[in-house]
């Protein structure tokens, strides 16, 4: 008897483990669609720039303040934790190349994409969430008015404009904020402060790698966060599981990415 | 086309933007402090270049003048190509002195250019003779040891002994107390 039962309770785990995967594939498959869609339609987010500029006010100008405080805060516990360790090898004047370094290269875009990711990937899918849940991605429909060209485009290349943004203004502020602790606050000597990070900081290698990185992040975040919007089931649960899953997938796919685009470009 | 308040924070948004790339640009990255603009490509060979890489340094009287372009290993004569782009503006004479440097005691490793004395200037594609090699910490501890071994008398007969009549025998029963 017990083994019959034991027989069924592992069928029955593995075929939601099977619906689960084919379930993931679908939505990748799915996800890849909106986006060559998307990307065919956002002709008219550019005709009608303004579109756009209402989008990156939500997305971009909302964020600043998350954005500024964490940066400023990232950069002097970087500092501090670098003035730590640095001053045991008798090097602490390289703080200001160890702090703008894991910044520009690292921290400004991958921590910028995770706060993007909650701050503003979150209210992407709500409201599109929103939007299909009442109806009104219908109701355009019905007016022969495309929902992706209208809604999905113009809010992707707002994503995509603002992210980069964010994250330079990210680096600059820890930068400042590490600045803050180690010149006035640890005693650190402020030319060495400057001039050993401008020897060791390339523009090409260093900087606009990381602008590179965040430009992705920002195509990967807001993609998400449509998608979910897009494809959440219409009602009030099923929004909070999109905006969930939302933060969680984004988060995950930036860190993946970010391995991938470092080893790509460490070389 | 009437104005919104939301245009006027995204021109703010975008501006700090910028701001902040220029910012990264001049007063982090070395965008300013180590442009160099067209360069000509001269060739060293060393015997070890150490732990040089491309795109380090190449410095004359602690000036950066150019960079390390691209470092390869010659098969047939089992020496390191590297190759040196000078900026246009410095012409340095044709016996030019080639050092591989290492900037402080952990720092990265330069290549120092001496200027020789020869009328006839560096050109594109020219190739510097006088090289000398990268310091190998290892090679010159050994080298050091080397020569303490070899010469047993003298190093024995140092410490503080005033009568220097002694044996070597007596040297070095004298050394080991």
């Amino acid at each position: 008897m017990t083994h019959s039962y034991i027989h069924i309770a592992v069928k029955r785990f593995l075929q939601k483990l099977g619906n689960n995967f084919i379930d993931q594939i679908w939505r990748l498959g799915a996800g890849a669609r909106l986006f060559a869609l998307m990307l065919i339609s956002s002709g008219e987010s550019f005709r009608r720039f303004r579109l756009v500029v209402r989008e990156v006010y939500f997305t971009g100008v909302l964020s600043l303040v998350i954005i500024s405080v964490s940066a400023f805060f990232v950069g002097m516990v970087l500092a501090l934790q670098g003035y730590n360790t640095l001053q045991k090898y008798g090097s602490s004047e390289a703080i200001g190349v160890l702090v703008a370094l894991s910044l520009v290269r690292e921290l400004g875009p991958v921590v910028t994409a995770l706060l993007f990711a909650g701050r503003a990937g979150t209210a992407i899918t709500a409201e599109i969430g929103l939007m299909k849940a009442t109806e009104q991605l219908s109701a355009m429909e019905m007016m022969a008015v495309s929902p992706v060209s209208r809604v999905i485009a113009p809010r992707f290349w707002a994503g995509v404009i603002a992210l980069p943004i964010l994250a330079a203004l990210f680096s600059m502020i820890g930068i400042l904020g590490g600045y803050l602790v180690a010149v006035p606050l640890i005693g650190v000597d402020a030319g060495a402060f400057w001039s050993q990070m401008q020897a060791n900081v390339d523009w090409r290698f260093d900087i606009v790698n990381g602008v590179i990185k965040s430009i992705v992040f920002g195509v990967a975040c807001t993609m998400i966060a449509l998608f979910e919007g897009y494809d959440a089931p219409p009602t009030a649960e099923g929004v909070s599981r999109a905006t969930t899953r939302t933060v969680v997938t984004s988060s995950l796919v930036v860190l993946a990415l970010d391995f991938a685009l470092t080893s790509f470009m460490i070389i | 086309m009437e104005r919104t308040t939301i245009d006027l924070w995204v021109g703010i948004f975008v501006a700090l933007g910028i701001a902040a790339l220029l910012g990264l640009a001049m007063k982090v990255g070395n965008l300013t402090t180590n442009t160099i603009g067209a360069t000509y490509t001269v060739e060293a060979a060393f015997e070890n270049i150490g732990g040089l890489k491309s795109r380090a340094p190449v410095k004359s009287a602690g000036v950066v003048v150019g960079r390390v372009g691209d470092i390869r290993f010659d098969a047939s004569t089992y020496e390191a190509i590297v190759s040196i782009n000078i900026d246009r503006q410095f012409s340095f004479p044709a016996d030019t002195f080639a050092n591989i440097y290492t900037a402080g005691l952990l720092g990265e490793q330069y290549i120092g250019l001496e200027a020789g004395g020869d009328e006839i200037a560096l050109k594109e594609g020219d190739k510097i003779m006088q090289t000398q090699d990268a310091v190998v910490l290892e090679k010159m501890i050994s080298q050091f040891l080397y020569n303490k071994a070899s010469e047993p008398e003298s190093a024995a007969k140092t410490p503080t002994h005033d009568d220097s009549v002694k044996t070597d025998d007596d040297a070095l029963t004298a050394n080991a107390l």
